[in-house]
C-alpha cells in the first residue's frame, strides 16, 4: 500500500504522530548549559523539592550526545557563544532549547560589549523564560510548554520526507519543497 | 610613615618623583615613566619598607590629550602592614610602559588584564595576551572613546 497513502490518510498519520511525539515528550533529557546564577535554581528544579523527574526530565547529562533538550542557564558572552553552539551542535536530533532566564533570553542587566544579547541570534530556541533567576516553577513551566510544542510535531511527516519539518526544534523557517 | 618613604624616595630618586598626593593617610607618588621598575625594585629589596606584595595594578584612561593613560599599583608591606600607590602617566602615542614582572611576578596578571582592556603595552612581559577579549579582538574596551555596546559585528557569532 506504501507510506505515501498512509501520509494521505490523515487519521492514522495522526496517530502514529501522537505515539512518537508522546513517547519524545515525556522523557526529554536536559543538556543543563548552566553558565551563571541561574544554574543555581536548575539544580533547585531537579532536587527533590521541586523535582522535575515529575515530568520525565530528570535525567540531567553532562554530555550532549545524550541529550534532547539544552536548558541555556545563565550570561552568554560571545567567547562563551561559541562553545554553547559547538554543544548544541553535538546534541543528535531531534532537539529542542530552552531558554532560561533574563540574560539567556535578551543579554538581561548586562547591556554591554562582551554579552550576546539574546543566544537566538546564534542558535534556535524553543521556550523562553522569564525572571532573573527565573524560580523552579517557572522552569517547570517552561517544560511543560515545550512538551505542549512537541505534541504537535508533524514527526511522521518528517521520517517520511527524511528531513525535518522545522515546527519546533532548529529555527522557524521550513526548509523549501516541504508544505 | 608616609614622609618617611616619601622623603627616602625623594633621596634615592631626586629626579623620578613627580608629585604625591596624601589622602586621609594613604601616599600616592607620581613616578617618571622610565624609573618605575628602579622605584619599585628599591621599595622591594629595601629591609626596612619591604613592600613585598602587589596588590593590583591597573589603567585608567583620563581621556585628556597629555598623559591620557594612568597606570597604577597598589603594593602592600607585610612587614610593615602598610598600603602605597605609585602612578605612572602614558601618553596615547606611545603606550609602553616598562614590565613589573621581574620585580614582583604576579604583576604579570594584571599587566595582562590592563593591556587587554586599555592597549598599554607593557614592555619585557612574558606572556602578553589578550585575557578577556577574543584574541583577534582589535579594540580596548575601557577606553572612554569606546561604545557601551561594542563595535558591531567585530566579534563574529557562530551562524544560526
Amino acid at each position: 500500500m506504501g507510506l505515501d497513502r498512509l501520509q494521505q490518510d490523515g487519521f492514522l498519520t495522526t496517530r502514529l504522530d501522537e505515539v512518537i511525539n508522546w513517547a519524545r515528550k515525556n522523557s526529554l533529557w536536559p543538556m543543563p548549559m548552566g553558565i551563571s546564577c541561574c544554574a543555581i535554581e536548575m539544580m533547585a528544579t531537579a532536587a527533590p523539592r521541586f523535582d522535575i523527574s515529575r515530568f520525565g526530565s530528570e535525567v540531567m547529562r553532562f554530555t550532549p550526545r545524550q541529550c534532547d533538550v539544552m536548558i541555556v542557564a545563565g550570561t552568554v558572552t560571545y567567547k562563551m557563544a561559541k562553545v554553547v553552539r559547538k554543544i548544541y551542535d553535538q546534541m543528535p536530533d531531534p532537539k529542542w532549547v530552552i531558554s532560561m532566564g533574563a540574560c539567556a533570553s535578551s543579554g538581561g542587566m548586562f547591556r554591554s560589549y562582551p554579552v550576546v544579547q539574546g543566544i537566538d541570534q546564534f542558535m534556535p530556541v524553543d521556550v523562553f523564560v522569564a525572571g532573573c533567576p527565573p524560580r523552579p516553577e517557572a522552569l517547570i513551566q517552561s517544560l511543560l510548554v515545550l512538551q505542549k510544542k512537541i505534541e504537535k510535531d508533524r514527526t511522521l511527516g518528517e521520517l517520511l520526507h527524511g528531513e525535518r519539518i522545522y515546527l519546533t526544534g532548529t529555527g522557524a523557517v521550513e526548509p523549501e519543497g516541504v508544505a | 610613615m608616609n614622609e618617611h618613604i616619601l622623603s627616602s624616595l625623594k633621596t634615592q630618586f631626586p629626579e623620578s618623583i613627580e608629585k604625591s598626593i596624601e589622602f586621609r593617610g594613604d601616599l600616592t607618588v607620581q613616578v617618571r615613566k622610565q624609573d618605575i621598575v628602579r622605584v619599585c625594585e628599591f621599595l622591594k629589596t629595601d629591609a626596612e619598607y619591604a613592600f613585598d606584595m602587589i596588590i593590583d595594578l591597573s589603567g585608567v584612561d583620563m581621556y585628556r590629550p597629555e598623559g591620557r593613560f594612568e597606570v597604577v599599583y597598589n603594593i602592600y608591606s607585610l612587614k610593615n602592614k602598610k598600603y602605597l600607590r605609585l602612578k605612572v602617566l602614558v601618553d596615547e602615542a606611545d603606550p609602553v610602559v616598562q614590565t613589573l614582572g621581574g620585580v614582583w611576578s604576579g604583576a604579570a596578571w594584571h599587566e595582562r588584564e590592563a593591556f587587554d582592556m586599555f592597549g598599554i603595552k607593557f614592555e619585557g612581559h612574558p606572556d602578553l595576551r589578550r585575557m578577556y577579549m577574543p584574541e583577534e579582538y582589535e579594540y580596548y574596551p575601557m577606553r572612554k572613546d569606546f561604545p557601551l555596546m561594542g563595535i558591531p559585528d567585530s566579534i563574529p557569532l557562530p551562524r544560526r
